[in-house]
C-alpha cells in the first residue's frame, strides 16, 4: 500500500501543481476584475451600480458547480469555445469576483464619510481620494476577509476535476481508480488540502492582528 | 451564434429538475438540523470545557473547514465503507457528510455567539437564583440566537447551496436533474438558465425568511 502512494507521488504533486495554478489565477484575477467592479459598486454612476449589484447578487445566489456546468457546458452552445482549463478558472474566477465586490464594498464602506469629505475640501482629485485617502485606510478592513477567501478559492478549484482537469483532487481519483487504495489516498489529499489553508488561515489570523492596532 | 432558446424540452422533464430541487431542500434541512444540534453541543461544551476537549473540538473544526466538501463526500461514499463494515445509499451518505460539514462550520458560529453573550446577563442569572442550567437555557442561549442570527441566515443559504455537490454521487437532486437534462436533450443553455433560477428563487426566498425571523427576534428584546 505504501509503495504503490509513493510510486504515485510524483503525479499527485503535478495535480498538486495544477490546484495550486488554478488557485492562484482565480485568486488574482477576481482581486482585479473585483476590486474595479466594487469601486464602481460604491461610486460609480446609477446603472452601473444597479448592473454590478444584480451581478454580484445573481453570482453569489447559485452554487459554483451549477455556474461552472453552464459556463462549460453553455458557452460553446452560443458559439463560444473555451477550454475545460478556461471555462473552470472562468467559473470561478465569476463566483470570486462578486465575494471581492463585496469585501471591497464593507471595507471602503467603514471609513468615516468624513475622510473623504476632507480629501475634497483640500482639492484631492478623485483617483487620489481613492489612493491616499480611502484605499489605505480600507486596506486592513479589506485583507483578513480576503485572505480567508483565498482559502475558499484552493477549496473550490477542487470541482474543476469535474470537467476533466487533472487536479489534485483528480489525481487523486485516478490514483484510486489504478490501486483501488481509497481511504489512505482521500486522507492524504484531505492532509494535503488542510496543510495549504490552514497555513492561509494562520496567515490571515496574524495580518488581522497586525491591523488590529489601528483604531477608528 | 445561431443558437434559438426552446424550452419546450426543459417543461417535458421539468419534474426532474422539480423533484430534484425538493431533495435538495431535504437534504438541506437535515443535514442542518444535524448540523445545528453538532454544533450547539460543541460550542456549548468548548466554552466551559478544559484545553484538551477544547483542542479536540478545534481539531475537528478546523479540519473540516479547511477541506473541500467534495473531497468529504468521495472520502464518505466511497472510502468509508472500504474500512468500515457499513452499507449506506448515495443520499444517506451524503446526508452524514453535509451534517459533520455543516456542524463544523456551526460550531464556530454558535462559539463566537455564546462568547459575545454579556457577562452581566450570567451574572443576573446567578443573583436571581437560577441554577446553571437554567441560565444555559434561559438566558445564554436566547441571547446567543440572537446575536448569532444573521450569521445563522448566511451559513444555511450557503449549506443548501453546497447540496449541489451531491451531484457528484448521483443523488438525484438539483444539479443532477439539469445535468440529465443537459445531456439527454442538449437544450443547454435553457437548462441552466432554469436551474440558476430555481437555485436564486428558493436562496432568496429562505434569505427573506430568515430576515423575518432576525427582525422578529430584534422587536421581542
Amino acid at each position: 500500500m505504501l509503495g504503490q502512494i509513493l510510486y504515485a507521488l510524483p503525479f499527485l504533486a503535478q495535480g498538486f501543481a495544477v490546484t495550486l495554478w488554478v488557485s492562484l489565477l482565480v485568486v488574482v484575477l477576481s482581486l482585479i476584475a473585483g476590486v474595479l467592479l466594487g469601486v464602481g459598486l460604491v461610486y460609480g454612476p446609477m446603472p452601473l451600480r444597479w448592473a454590478v449589484r444584480i451581478f454580484s447578487d445573481t453570482i453569489r445566489g447559485i452554487p459554483i458547480l451549477v455556474l461552472m456546468f453552464f459556463v462549460y457546458y453553455g458557452l460553446p452552445a452560443i458559439g463560444l469555445h473555451l477550454p475545460s482549463f478556461w471555462a473552470a478558472v472562468s467559473a470561478l474566477t465569476l463566483f470570486k469576483t462578486a465575494q471581492v465586490i463585496e469585501y471591497l464594498r464593507g471595507a471602503v464602506g467603514s471609513i468615516p464619510k468624513g475622510q473623504s469629505e476632507a480629501a475634497m475640501a483640500i482639492g484631492l482629485t478623485f483617483r487620489q481620494r481613492l489612493t491616499y485617502v480611502i484605499f489605505p485606510q480600507a486596506f486592513r478592513r479589506f485583507l483578513p476577509p480576503w485572505i480567508n477567501g483565498v482559502t475558499d478559492a484552493v477549496k473550490g478549484s477542487a470541482l474543476v476535476s469535474l470537467l476533466g482537469i487533472t487536479d489534485l483532487m483528480q489525481a487523486i481519483n485516478q490514483v484510486i481508480g489504478r490501486t483501488y487504495e481509497a481511504m489512505p489516498l482521500y486522507i492524504l489529499g484531505a492532509l494535503i488540502y488542510f496543510a495549504v489553508n490552514y497555513a492561509l488561515s494562520l496567515a490571515s489570523r496574524r495580518l488581522e492582528r497586525r491591523f488590529a492596532f489601528i483604531r477608528e | 451564434m445561431g443558437y434559438a432558446l426552446n424550452f419546450n424540452l426543459i417543461w417535458r422533464h421539468f419534474d426532474k429538475l422539480w423533484g430534484g430541487l425538493l431533495l435538495s431542500l431535504e437534504l438541506a434541512v437535515i443535514s442542518i438540523t444535524i448540523g445545528v444540534v453538532i454544533g450547539l453541543v460543541l460550542a456549548v461544551w468548548y466554552v466551559s470545557a478544559g484545553r484538551v476537549v477544547r483542542a479536540v473540538i478545534a481539531g475537528y473544526v478546523e479540519f473540516i473547514r479547511n477541506v473541500p466538501l467534495i473531497l468529504l463526500v468521495y472520502l464518505v461514499f466511497y472510502g468509508l465503507p472500504t474500512v468500515v463494515d457499513l452499507a449506506y445509499s448515495a443520499p444517506t451518505s451524503f446526508v452524514l457528510t453535509l451534517s459533520v460539514y455543516s456542524g463544523a462550520y456551526l460550531v464556530e458560529v454558535f462559539r463566537s455567539g455564546l462568547e459575545a453573550v454579556p457577562r452581566g446577563q450570567l451574572d443576573a442569572g446567578k443573583a436571581i437564583g437560577l441554577t446553571p442550567w437554567q441560565r444555559l437555557l434561559h438566558v445564554r442561549l436566547p441571547a446567543m440566537l440572537r446575536i448569532t442570527l444573521p450569521a445563522l441566515s448566511n451559513t444555511f443559504i450557503s449549506l443548501f447551496k453546497d447540496t449541489s455537490i451531491a451531484s457528484v454521487i448521483s443523488v438525484p437532486e438539483l444539479t443532477f436533474g439539469a445535468q440529465w437534462i443537459n445531456f439527454n436533450t442538449f437544450r443547454i443553455v435553457e437548462v441552466y438558465l432554469v436551474t440558476t433560477a430555481m437555485y436564486l428563487v428558493t436562496g432568496y426566498i429562505m434569505l427573506f425568511g430568515l430576515r423575518l425571523v432576525e427582525r422578529r427576534s430584534r422587536a421581542a428584546r
